[in-house]
């Protein structure tokens, strides 16, 4: 069984991360969560983009967070990425699939996936 | 939606906007096959006029738009089962120290048009990795067991720790899935 010594040892490995963490975050990948979202297959997306982010390890530089509808419910899932000093890119249609590859080519690779950007339908 | 957990974690949003600090979940089967599903949060509360027009699909609180679908689509959910749906909730406005919103809905598990719970795990942890600030009390009783989960317990071991740490998710992920597998037995911490 999961024990809260555990957590409380989770906790002694992240105390000196947090304070690392605060002021950094220079990408934010941000998953639409809305009821068109979800309806859509958003779950899957976004739990892809936080575990490859974590994967890659990755989770100092980058935060992943949820919005609600940003009004273009045909395209759900739909991701944005911002990047500081960047133009934003909204990535259309998501899957958990696709998810790993924008993770592998543009998070960490710094290559916008272009075939899964909004432009590009 | 195709499982019951999308429905549950598209309307846990709208406690979230309104600004709750705690959200219980709790999942009730009872022998007879029935399932009642109760989401209650101490947010904002919906004034008379809200509440009477939350569940027509064309109502939205929302400026930019004019349709707003969550409610209306768990509402069909339950009614296709032969269950029902209610909403109470008491404005800020009405009451500053004792406001919030409590749905109920209810489904006949038998019936042939009810939609399976599907990730209900996944639906938590994503809906903790998206608002780690708030405090959820997740209870799932059914007559071979019964899950838990309250985030107020965790807080106090993790203290500055955030609920959205990627290892934390994961722990509470294999913490509630541990509970789940776990054959006829009520778990006690």
């Amino acid at each position: 069984m999961k024990s809260l010594a555990e957590l409380a040892a989770i906790k002694e490995r992240m105390k000196d991360k947090v304070a690392i963490r605060e002021g950094s975050g220079a990408l934010r990948v941000v998953v639409g969560m809305a009821t068109c979202g979800i309806a859509a297959g958003a779950r899957p997306v976004l739990g892809a983009f936080v575990e490859e982010i974590n994967r890659a390890g990755l989770t100092e530089k980058v935060t992943v967070t949820q919005t609600g509808c940003i009004g273009i419910c045909q395209y759900e899932p739909v991701v944005e990425v911002f990047e500081d000093g960047k133009e934003k890119v909204t990535y259309v249609k998501m899957t958990a699939e696709k998810a790993a590859r924008v993770v592998a080519e543009h998070i960490k690779g710094g290559k916008i996936v272009e075939e899964y950007t909004i432009g590009n339908k | 939606m195709k499982e019951l957990s999308l429905n549950i974690l598209d309307i846990t949003q709208n406690s979230i906007t309104a600004g709750a600090s705690e959200i219980a979940i709790t999942l009730d089967e009872d022998a007879a096959g029935w399932l009642t599903l109760v989401i209650a949060d101490n947010g904002c509360g919906m004034t008379e006029e809200v509440l009477r027009r939350v569940r027509d699909p064309f109502y939205t609180t929302r400026t930019t738009r004019k349709v707003g679908m969550g409610i209306s689509l768990l509402q069909l959910a339950a009614e296709q089962t032969g269950g029902a749906l209610t909403i109470d909730s008491v404005h800020e406005s009405v009451d500053p120290l004792a406001h919030g919103t409590t749905l109920r809905a209810t489904f006949d598990t038998k019936s042939i048009d009810f939609p399976p719970l599907g990730d209900i795990v996944d639906t938590l942890c994503v809906t903790i990795q998206g608002h780690p600030e708030i405090d959820y009390v997740y209870t799932h009783t059914t007559s071979a067991r019964t899950v838990r989960l309250n985030t107020a317990e965790l807080r106090e071991v993790l203290c500055d720790v955030s609920l959205g740490e990627f290892a934390v998710i994961e722990w509470i992920r294999e913490y509630l899935t541990e509970q789940y597998e776990a054959k006829n037995s009520t778990h006690n911490e």
